[in-house]
């Protein structure tokens, strides 16, 4: 019987089925990816692992030496000392968390909209300036906003948008990458759907509202994570354009923690605060991610530069 | 008799186009004006906080200009001053940059590719927890992990690699990692490539998987036997526009990233310039010591060697090529 089950066993795994790329089960030859893999996932791991574990570690623990890189009685208190702390400036943290969230809200929403509908123009619509623009706008994928971040600020002291709330969203909104993965997935829908529509006598607005969104929901999904953590990380922006302390976001009270807690005994009471806080940042990220992967591979498919 | 007519043509072709204008612009609204409609939003974001800025980094690159004074026009003297007597960017800046963009960028683009290939040969499960977990790095905020850096890289014996490489007794006394210019690019190097596997690595992943499994079959068929030939012959070349999307990002995030060194080390400057990248230089002459027009052309120079590097993808993975 047990020979049975082996010899069927062995054929299963060892077949050629399950070979190559994409297979649908377990198979001998994929073990040595395996050997592979494990060991780099654990290592990129660890900074991660670092995180969770300090963000709920004790004071004995994180002053423990030698260092313990798990945590062993784990407890609250960093995040409830997060919560009651106020800056250097008197702001309470949880004003700095309500700013992220809502400016990350708007600009999510913003760059949905805004990007969706120049890649329906840009896929569906026919006018002369269509292969030019888009051909800027791939070249705009090599833009590096790091670089001229100087004339961005006189950009932005000239149109009065310093210590704004608009400052945080406006200059996100554009993104060269969003608009081409839209206008790539909405190149898949075929022009016949549109065109029955228009005979139906449907306007523009409504065959964008009521076709394409709803067919491109993968494409937006994906926007959707990349604008999230562009806005959600930003710090640089608080940093350049805003003196305002109450308009500032949790990533830049962030920086700010580490550039004030870097030596001695106060760098390790710090630490399990500031792994708090890191986690906060890190979390909401990995969770749209977990939910929204699918989505994301299925739009990058068709992510190609010809 | 001629003047009559003259004048008569005259009034026609005075007339006429101008009513023509109109005519055709109201044609033209009818036809175009619905895709302008749409694209207006982005195109004026894009133009105000894209185009705009970069122009004008091109025109504050030859001017004078130290954000007090009108900018006054001084020709190619930032340029030749960079090419000339600028020590500290022909010394260390540049070779700076040109070692952490060539490890970093073709470095992790390849290794970004490696990973992709080897989670393409798993099944969907493994596939997709192993993905989640080689991105999740990229997730994470710059500025937020410098907490997480600076503890493990703490320069004394509380530090976790310190702590770890002092118990297996390969160093004696605590290093101070990210002080010393010896270890502080490497660091910068590891932390980078270890965030580096964002979108262009999904975008190769999933063209890895769509190409069409019967090419393979084909090929085994006609004797190819090696993984090798299979990577070179089929996947890479069924995948070219992943590929190039996947370069594009490399580039961009190396020279993105500039910024780590002084975000490992706390202070721009960093220790004897030992991780002082182009990105760090503009910051340094454009915030620190206001001379905007340098600055901004050190932003130009930045911009067009990514430029260049695009290029050279686009000759290697373009359908033109």
């Amino acid at each position: 019987m047990s020979k049975v089950m082996g010899k069927q066993w062995y054929r299963r795994y060892t077949g050629v089925q399950n070979r190559g790329i994409n297979p649908q089960g377990f198979h001998v030859s994929q073990i040595k990816f395996y050997v592979f893999l494990v060991p780099l996932a654990v290592l990129m791991l660890l900074p991660i692992v670092y995180i969770f574990a300090s963000a709920f570690k004790p004071p004995d623990e994180l002053f423990a030496y030698p260092p313990r890189f798990l945590v062993s009685r784990p407890t609250l208190k960093n995040f409830t000392d997060l919560f009651s702390l106020l800056s250097t400036s008197g702001i309470p943290i949880s004003r700095y968390l309500f700013n992220s969230i809502l400016i990350t809200i708007v600009t999510v929403a913003a760059s949905i909209f805004v990007s969706s509908a120049a890649a329906y123009a840009l896929s569906k619509k026919h006018f002369k300036l269509k292969q030019t623009l888009f051909a800027i706008n791939t070249v705009a994928l090599m833009f590096v906003p790091i670089a001229v971040t100087i004339p961005r600020f006189l950009v932005i002291e000239n149109l009065n948008l310093l210590d704004s709330f608009w400052v945080h969203i406006l200059p996100v909104l554009a993104m060269p990458v969003g608009l081409f993965l839209l206008k790539q997935f909405i190149d898949g829908i075929p022009d016949e759907v549109i065109e029955a529509a228009q005979i139906d006598g449907a306007s523009d607005w409504w065959i964008y509202w009521r076709i394409i969104l709803p067919m491109i929901q993968p494409a937006i999904a994906t926007i959707a994570i990349l604008t999230f953590q562009a806005a959600w990380n930003n710090a640089e922006i608080s940093t350049l354009y805003i003196n305002n302390e109450s308009l500032r976001t949790l990533a830049f009270y962030l920086s700010t923690l580490t550039s004030t807690t870097t030596t001695g005994a106060a760098a390790v009471a710090g630490q399990g605060i500031a792994a708090a806080a890191a986690l906060i940042m890190f979390l909401p990220n990995l969770v749209m991610f977990i939910f929204l992967q699918g989505q994301v591979m299925s739009t990058m498919s068709r992510s190609g530069l010809k | 008799m001629q003047t009559e007519l003259s004048e008569q043509t005259s009034v026609r072709v005075f007339s006429e186009p101008r009513e023509s204008i109109a005519r055709s612009f109201q044609k033209w609204l009818n036809r175009e004006g619905s895709a302008y409609a749409f694209l207006f939003p982005y195109a004026l974001l894009f133009i105000i906080f894209i185009v705009v800025p970069v122009l004008a980094a091109i025109l504050l690159s030859f001017t004078f200009f130290d954000a007090i004074q009108f900018p006054h026009f001084i020709g190619l003297d930032n340029y030749i001053a960079l090419l000339t007597q600028d020590d500290t960017f022909m010394k260390y800046v540049l070779p700076n940059t040109i070692q952490f963009a060539v490890i970093v960028g073709p470095g992790g683009y390849a290794l970004a590719f490696l990973l992709a290939w080897v989670l393409a040969q798993l099944p969907r499960l493994p596939r997709t927890l192993f993905a989640l977990i080689l991105y999740s790095p990229s997730m994470t905020a710059g500025v937020a992990m410098a907490v997480v850096w600076r503890t493990l890289f703490s320069g004394d014996q509380t530090g976790y690699l310190n702590s770890f490489l002092m118990g297996l007794g390969l160093v004696s006394e605590p290093i101070q990692w990210l002080q010393s210019p010896q270890y502080l690019m490497t660091i910068m190097i590891v932390v980078t490539l270890w965030s580096s596997m964002g979108i262009g690595f999904l975008a190769m992943l999933a063209g890895i998987l769509e190409i069409n499994p019967e090419l393979y079959e084909a090929a085994a068929i006609d004797g190819m036997s090696s993984r090798w030939q299979e990577i070179f012959y089929i996947t890479i070349p069924s995948m070219k526009p992943q590929m190039l999307f996947g370069a594009v990002m490399a580039i961009v995030g190396t020279f993105q990233a500039g910024a780590i060194g002084v975000t490992l080390s706390g202070s721009n400057p960093t220790p004897q310039y030992a991780g002082q990248l182009i990105v760090n230089h503009i910051e340094d002459y454009g915030f620190l010591r206001y001379e905007m027009g340098y600055a901004a052309a050190v932003s130009v120079v930045l911009l067009l060697m990514v430029l260049f590097f695009s290029r050279v993808a686009t000759r290697l993975f373009g359908s033109e090529a």
